[in-house]
């Protein structure tokens, strides 16, 4: 690899992560964004999960009239088939989530796998799989999702597959760089002259350490993968017959939302998937920089300047 | 000449990248449903001469690796079939929404790489400050927002003010040429204006990253020590550097480009490339989303090599 990458995060060698647990609480509890973004999206689960229970009208219910305008009854008004936008939005949400998630978990575990074969094995393996990865990247690859699902045809299994083959590059680098610079510490070492099995030393000693960073990926990828998917819908290559957020976003755009003047049926919906990808994007950026070394020491930041004002203004000025 | 190595390997790269995606472009059209002849030849009004030309051309009677160094004869000759839509040939539709695309990209993102390096390195200076946060949480409001409903919000909001469909004034009648510059300027702000916001929030995180870690580096501690003033620290030490990474990234984000720019002009209909994407699976019109796909990838790959050469230029460690 000739291009230079900076690999987000290579754990310092020096402080080795005592237990995922304990990382991951030190994390969230030392990044206020993290926590936000945390709460967030778990309220997005709850209520998604909850959506057969606590939704307030059927998904396919007439309540109202077209478009109706938000009321007491219905705060986020009615789409153009008089259903319940908040109905909807739950639904919606559990069907851009499971997209997430499952999209998200075929990414994890082809890149992972990669990643840690390439890193781990090193030589031959490494430098053809890189190149793989290497072509995947090159291609752009909304257009490529595009393509395939055109072909194969609208459905949920689809999606979440066209999806999941298709955003495992970056996981595949990040683990790739990680396993490599594990593979030469110490106590690996030590483990191995003592005895222990590859498949031992990459379970007891690999994983865990990786394990940080990777779920710091995974919830990124959920991000990207989310996004991904209501592109998808928007152009009108989603499952017909689910309801996911991008799909709502699609239905009030084709069915004239804009021109009706329902702005309740198109802002809910895409700021809703905007909060879910926000919420991703807090939780994976702040476990990223806390594991990253590099963004400890900041020898010219606002905060260490002391010794003359740059701007002299208000409580920021320094 | 230092690095003549690094270049033809980077140049082989995209050549292969090239390849790669032709053969996948090959492969993917003629497994999709229906057979190939159906597929390439089901000009709608099409004679059977057409048909038959076609037929010919491709040689969709052969064998698929016969098919296969047909496909690549004909693409040298700039023959990627006839469009379903409209009967033309394939590479002239997309030439045209090619040309339609540029300018209005190419706006968008220079709008993004000018604010978002400022922003970023703002940013980046001042961590740890109200005006940091601001900033990135600014920043990553956009970035999280999907692009067409970005764009849906821009119409709902300008409406009126901006048009918000279309590259031309359909009732201006044989304009002036600067009569036509001052129309397609004034239907490209919405649209431009999206993918800069979009692109804007995604490089301000990319800057402050790359500003955040040369900040780190031994060298702007010497710097500060020789009591060098910030501002030329930032600009001279810190910038100059944190531009290499930046560089890449920017090149790899150019898939994302291309995937705001599909979502962006079907929003504003805007006759480009990426219209032409969205039109082309409406209508299951496979001979020009063969092509756009190929266009899309070609313009990426390109690009890509464009940035590892200018990277090669900014960096003079590279040797090989």
């Amino acid at each position: 690899m000739s291009m230079v990458f900076q690999e987000p995060g290579l754990l310092s060698g020096t402080q080795p992560i005592r237990t995922l647990r304990g990382s991951l609480w030190k994390v969230i509890r030392g990044q206020p964004s993290a926590t936000i973004g945390a709460f967030i999206l778990g309220s997005f689960i709850v209520l998604a999960l909850l959506a057969p229970w606590v939704a307030p009208y059927g998904l396919h219910e007439q309540v109202g009239p077209v478009y109706g305008h938000p009321s007491w009854s219905h705060p986020l008004g009615l789409d153009d088939g008089g259903v319940d936008m908040v109905t909807l939005l739950m639904w919606g949400a559990r069907i851009s989530l499971v997209v997430g998630f499952a999209a998200t978990f075929v990414s994890i575990v082809i890149g992972g796998t990669v990643g840690l074969l390439s890193g781990y094995l090193g030589g031959k393996t490494d430098s053809v799989l890189m190149r793989i990865t290497d072509y995947f990247l090159a291609i752009p690859d909304v257009p490529l999702m595009i393509v395939v699902a055109a072909i194969w045809g609208p459905s949920l299994t689809h999606i979440i597959i066209v999806i999941g083959v298709l955003l495992w590059t970056g996981t595949a680098r990040v683990v790739r760089a990680q396993v490599k610079s594990i593979r030469e510490r110490v106590y690996v070492k030590r483990a191995r002259s003592l005895g222990a099995g590859n498949v031992r030393i990459v379970v007891r000693h690999v994983l865990p350490q990786i394990a940080p960073l990777l779920i710091a990926n995974t919830v990124l990828t959920i991000a990207v993968a989310i996004f991904d998917e209501t592109a998808l819908a928007f152009l009108g290559l989603g499952d017909p017959s689910r309801i996911s957020l991008g799909k709502v976003i699609e239905n009030a755009f084709q069915r004239t939302a804009i021109t009706s003047g329902a702005w309740w049926a198109i802002v809910p919906p895409g700021a809703a998937v905007a909060l879910l990808i926000l919420s991703c994007s807090m939780i994976g950026r702040a476990m990223e920089d806390a594991l990253n070394p590099r963004l400890k020491a900041a020898h010219l930041s606002a905060r260490s300047f002391r010794l003359r004002p740059l701007v002299g203004r208000g409580k920021d000025a320094v | 000449m230092r690095g003549a190595d690094y270049v033809i390997k980077r140049t082989a790269f995209a050549v292969i990248t090239v390849f790669v995606a032709l053969t996948l472009n090959f492969a993917l059209f003629r497994l999709a449903p229906g057979s190939a002849i159906t597929n390439l030849s089901r000009v709608p009004h099409a004679t059977p001469e057409t048909k038959l030309a076609l037929k010919k051309q491709f040689g969709l009677d052969k064998s698929k690796g016969e098919q296969y160094v047909i496909y690549l004869q004909q693409l040298a000759r700039g023959n990627l079939g006839i469009s379903f839509e409209n009967s033309q040939p394939v590479s002239s539709n997309l030439r045209v929404a090619l040309s339609n695309t540029l300018p209005m990209v190419a706006l968008g993102t220079i709008i993004a790489i000018v604010f978002g390096t400022l922003t970023g390195v703002i940013a980046a200076w001042r961590r740890g400050t109200g005006t940091e946060h601001l900033t990135v949480s600014t920043a990553l409001g956009f970035y999280a927002m999907p692009t067409h409903w970005l764009a849906l919000m821009l119409v709902i909001l300008f409406a009126g003010i901006f048009p918000s469909g279309g590259m031309t004034d359909d009732f201006l009648i044989d304009p002036s040429w600067f009569t036509h510059v001052k129309d397609v300027a004034y239907h490209m702000t919405l649209p431009a204006l999206t993918l800069a916001l979009v692109l804007f929030g995604e490089y301000t995180l990319i800057v402050r990253s790359a500003m955040l870690e040369t900040l780190g580096e031994d060298y702007i501690l010497t710097a500060r020590a020789k009591g060098l003033k910030p501002r030329t620290i930032v600009r001279k030490h810190a910038l100059r550097n944190a531009l290499l990474p930046i560089t890449t990234l920017i090149a790899l984000s150019l898939g994302y480009i291309v995937a705001g720019s599909i979502l962006v002009e079907t929003v504003f209909s805007w006759p480009g490339i990426g219209r032409a994407v969205y039109q082309a699976v409406l209508q299951r019109d496979y001979p020009m989303l063969q092509g756009a796909f190929l266009v899309l990838t070609l313009s990426v790959v390109f690009f890509n090599l464009l940035a590892d050469l200018l990277y090669f230029r900014l960096d003079p460690r590279i040797t090989s």
